[in-house]
């Protein structure tokens, strides 16, 4: 890509559709352990109670603080994202949402023991499935999986393909190993041959300090830090040949930010053209692989303080596929229905909208299983 | 904005002088530096060396680009190795390229990164007195930074009042890599110390600090760990603004070196739009981040970012501002930027002015 | 073009090159392998002198993990940040437009510029007459 190849003819006088937007990441949230019980078979069952699993809160995701959910989505518990009712009112009938792709960032992601994850994950997949799936057709999910233990994962992959509802799989963004180990590469194989993007959630099972530099004292410097961890995995996974491996792969990136995506294309660019030799089958620019494969849900957008920087800065992102529509309810991002960014032409809100997302899930659509 | 990539020549005949605020000497002979070492840490340096939370005791456990880190060019022909020789330093750089003051940034030994917290200090202390003999008495155009052992804060406190004041020297010097992030409250006396004696402190990017070098675990190829750099210095700025060293030390100047530029506008719109929410976890933070940047943050330009569109660099230091920018070529080092080509799109005499010498003089009180 | 004697045969043995001064530009001549190849002595992308490159082969990877290291001695790789240049055509590997990419991503709108950009080395036809190297510049 050289020269604005792209014009994001960024012009405001965008309206559009109501009802039409594929919201990326709207948040579920388990309100108690106990609700997964019915889904556990005996022994793990017995191992929750008996043990007293319970309050597997994340320290990535602590439910009280103002970040956590915007006062007017929380239920009378002072939870956001634990109620059906309150979801599809502020997703479906004040965001405007059509459709929504549930991510439930949970607990069973950190935990060590492989298979208690992956019996936990099952158990979240399948209360998914039947309290809020089952329950509105407009709902689809990411697929839960324990990504401590691939063979697990892949067996989760492979007894929720059937299921359309389930669209993606989802991992937490900061894990053990980089994303391009060969680690993943069976969760990849079978989340490709199921037409199943890899939603990359910010967040971290904290299994390495949040920063090279260490543990920061205050969570707001470890939820920024997810940006620069989210661009580390985006380099794994190009440098590691992820998309060469699976070149129908789609990677998502959820509530990373994406206005730094242009430094970081052109500076994967810069040191590719001057180390290609050490990693071959990189064999174009990483921005042409990142803007081919890889795609960033629009909330949080940090936004630059003018118009024009923003402009700017998705010019130079160069693609208008890359951004998927995302509330990231009900984490507090945008005050009142003030979701979408100003400025954009009814071509890119079309894509941002919708077309991206159908494009890059094609199992909305009722594809691949 | 231009179809094309097209490379305007650098502006002529202007024989503007430059400084250049990262080269990095390197000792000819291990004689050169341990003469400085008293004899009982001679000792110790023989028999047990250095000592870091890596697998090797000199090399990095990705190898470099190039060996010695070092464009193919740069060594000297008696076999020395690059940027240990003063007079081919002249003759390829500072002369060639009309350097009007240098800035050294010492990595050898990585005292930020020694384990053992006295011979850290011992060759902190060897290196400065090193600085000074072999590079800035003989050549005035160059001045020193204090080398510190950051883990040993007591005795980088020490060194900084040692050398404050003593004009060879222009700046204190870090690596961010260390056991925990740079802004916590262990390292504030080093930070009281600088802002004391009015002296910058440059961070430079790397050090060993046992943390991995991404939050998601150790990264494999040298492609991904080279540009690391950048997230690491994302991180530090994130530290010192939020855990309020900034605040604390109104003032304090830091420059972000090696480690990129790009990516400071982004950086400043995540980490207002976070703290807007967040605020009242850290109410010690009064001023917006991108504000405390502003005005406490200097940035070195090499490696030099080179967006696809070559004018949006031009756009960057716009929303970075002209005066926060400071040329370095990173001589000897192989990813070197070459002032005459390095940044090729217009820029108005003030701008070039600012970037290649006038933001450096001030910042440093070079005269 | 004029001719311009370089050296003799023995003097750029394989695997070497010479620097020569024409018309006020300085042209690095390679031997590659027994085979003459002349290149303007200075890297399109920051000017360094090529002469100075490290000689390698040239390796591709379809696959992670693969390395397939084919025409040893034909690649320069640029002294200062490694750029690669077919010595045979100056092209160099690293070119985001680059003929040999396999098909241009479907995000580019239709209709932008394939920008010539800083990614070939200019070249220069030279060849061996008796026991001279001779360069047409």
């Amino acid at each position: 890509m050289n020269g604005p190849a792209f014009s994001a003819d960024l012009v405001s006088n965008a309206s559009e559709p109501v009802g039409n937007r594929i919201d990326c990441d709207v948040h579920v949230v388990l309100p108690d352990i106990n609700l997964l019980l019915p889904y556990l078979e005996p022994y793990w069952r017995d191992y929750v109670v008996v043990r007293g699993v319970r309050n597997l809160d994340l320290t990535a995701y602590p439910d009280t603080t103002p970040l956590a959910a915007r006062d007017d989505w929380r239920n009378i518990s002072g939870r956001g994202g634990a109620n059906l009712e309150l979801t599809r009112k502020h997703v479906f009938e004040d965001l405007g949402g059509g459709t929504a792709i549930l991510n439930c960032v949970w607990g069973a992601q950190a935990l060590h023991h492989p298979h208690l994850a992956a019996a936990l994950c099952g158990a979240v997949n399948d209360w998914l499935a039947e309290e809020w799936l089952d329950k509105d057709t407009r709902l689809k999910a990411s697929i839960v999986v324990p990504w401590q233990h691939a063979a697990h994962s892949v067996a989760e992959i492979e007894k929720r393909s059937a299921d359309k509802r389930f669209v993606q799989v989802l991992l937490p963004g900061l894990l053990e190993q980089p994303l391009g180990f060969e680690h993943y590469w069976p969760i990849y194989e079978a989340a490709q041959r199921h037409g199943l993007p890899i939603g990359v959630h910010a967040g971290t099972a904290y299994r390495h300090a949040p920063t090279s530099l260490g543990y920061p004292s205050h969570y707001l410097e470890d939820y920024i830090a997810m940006a620069w961890g989210m661009q580390n995995q985006l380099m794994s996974l190009v440098c590691d040949g992820i998309f060469a491996k699976f070149p129908d792969l789609k990677v998502v990136m959820i509530e990373s930010g994406w206005t730094w995506l242009p430094s970081f294309l052109w500076r994967a660019n810069k040191i590719w053209r001057a180390m290609r030799m050490e990693v071959p089958w990189v064999n174009r620019a990483p921005a042409e692989i990142v803007r081919e494969n890889v795609r960033f849900t629009l909330q949080p957008i940090d936004a630059p303080p003018s118009q024009q920087q923003l402009d700017r800065t998705i010019e130079q992102i160069g693609s208008d596929r890359v951004l998927l529509y995302s509330s990231d309810y009900p984490h507090h991002h945008f005050d009142a229905n003030d979701v979408l960014p100003g400025g954009l032409s009814p071509k890119f809100l079309q894509r941002l909208l919708s077309e991206n997302a159908l494009e890059t899930y094609p199992r909305l659509q009722g594809g691949r299983a | 904005m231009s179809a094309t990539t097209e490379r305007p020549k650098p502006a002529a005949a202007t024989r503007l002088k430059i400084v250049d605020c990262d080269i990095h000497p390197v000792p000819r002979k291990p004689e050169d530096l341990l003469q400085y070492l008293p004899e009982r840490w001679r000792e110790h340096h023989r028999v047990y060396g250095s000592h870091f939370r890596a697998p090797f005791r000199e090399a990095s456990p990705w190898p470099r680009a190039a060996p010695a880190i070092a464009r193919r060019d740069a060594w000297p022909p008696d076999g020395s190795p690059a940027g240990s020789v003063l007079p081919f330093m002249r003759e390829q750089h500072l002369d060639l390229h009309d350097i009007e003051f240098g800035i050294l940034q010492v990595l050898a030994m990585a005292t930020g990164s020694q384990r053992n917290l006295e011979y850290g200090a011992a060759l902190a202390t060897a290196l400065n007195q090193w600085q000074l003999d072999y590079w800035c008495t003989p050549e005035p155009r160059l001045k020193g930074s204090i080398v510190i052992a950051s883990e040993h804060v007591e005795a980088a406190v020490a060194e900084i009042e040692k050398w404050a004041g003593h004009p060879a020297f222009a700046q204190v010097f870090m690596t961010p890599r260390l056991s925990e992030p740079m802004g916590r409250r262990r390292f504030w006396p080093i930070y009281e110390a600088a802002e004391r004696h009015g002296l910058p402190i440059g961070v430079h990017g790397g050090g060993y600090g046992g943390h991995s070098v991404t939050g998601g675990g150790w990264p494999r190829y040298y492609v991904e760990e080279h540009p690391s750099t950048a997230q690491s210095a994302q991180a530090l700025i994130s530290s010192l603004v939020f855990e309020g060293v900034v605040e604390r030390y109104p003032g304090s100047r830091f420059i972000i070196v090696e480690s990129g530029f790009a990516w400071v506008p982004s950086m400043t719109w995540r980490m207002d739009k976070h703290w807007q929410r967040l605020k009242s976890e850290v109410p010690h933070i009064k001023r917006p981040p991108s504000e405390q940047v502003r005005r406490h943050f200097w940035f070195t330009t090499q490696p030099v970012d080179e967006p696809e569109n070559i004018a949006d660099m031009s756009e960057i230091f716009d929303w970075i501002g002209w005066d926060r920018i400071l040329y370095s070529s990173d001589y000897p080092h192989w990813d070197f930027d070459d002032p005459r080509s390095a940044f090729p799109f217009r820029m108005t005499p003030e701008q070039r002015s600012m970037l290649f010498r006038d933001n450096a003089i001030s910042l440093f009180g070079l005269s | 073009m004029a001719r311009h004697i370089v050296a003799t045969v023995a003097e750029i043995p394989p695997g070497s090159n010479k620097v020569v001064s024409v018309k006020g530009r300085d042209i690095a001549v390679f031997n590659v392998n027994g085979t003459y190849y002349a290149m303007l002595n200075k890297c399109p992308h920051m000017g360094a002198r090529l002469c100075h490159g490290a000689i390698v082969g040239l390796v591709e990877g379809s696959q992670p993990g693969e390395f397939a290291y084919t025409r040893s001695g034909e690649i320069l790789r640029c002294p200062w940040h490694g750029w690669e240049f077919d010595m045979r055509t100056g092209q160099s590997r690293v070119d985001p437009a680059g003929i040999w990419v396999k098909q241009y991503p479907a995000c580019v709108e239709k209709g932008s510029a394939i920008v010539e950009g800083p990614y070939k080395a200019e070249t220069f036809p030279v060849h061996v007459e008796e026991e001279y190297v001779v360069l047409d510049a």
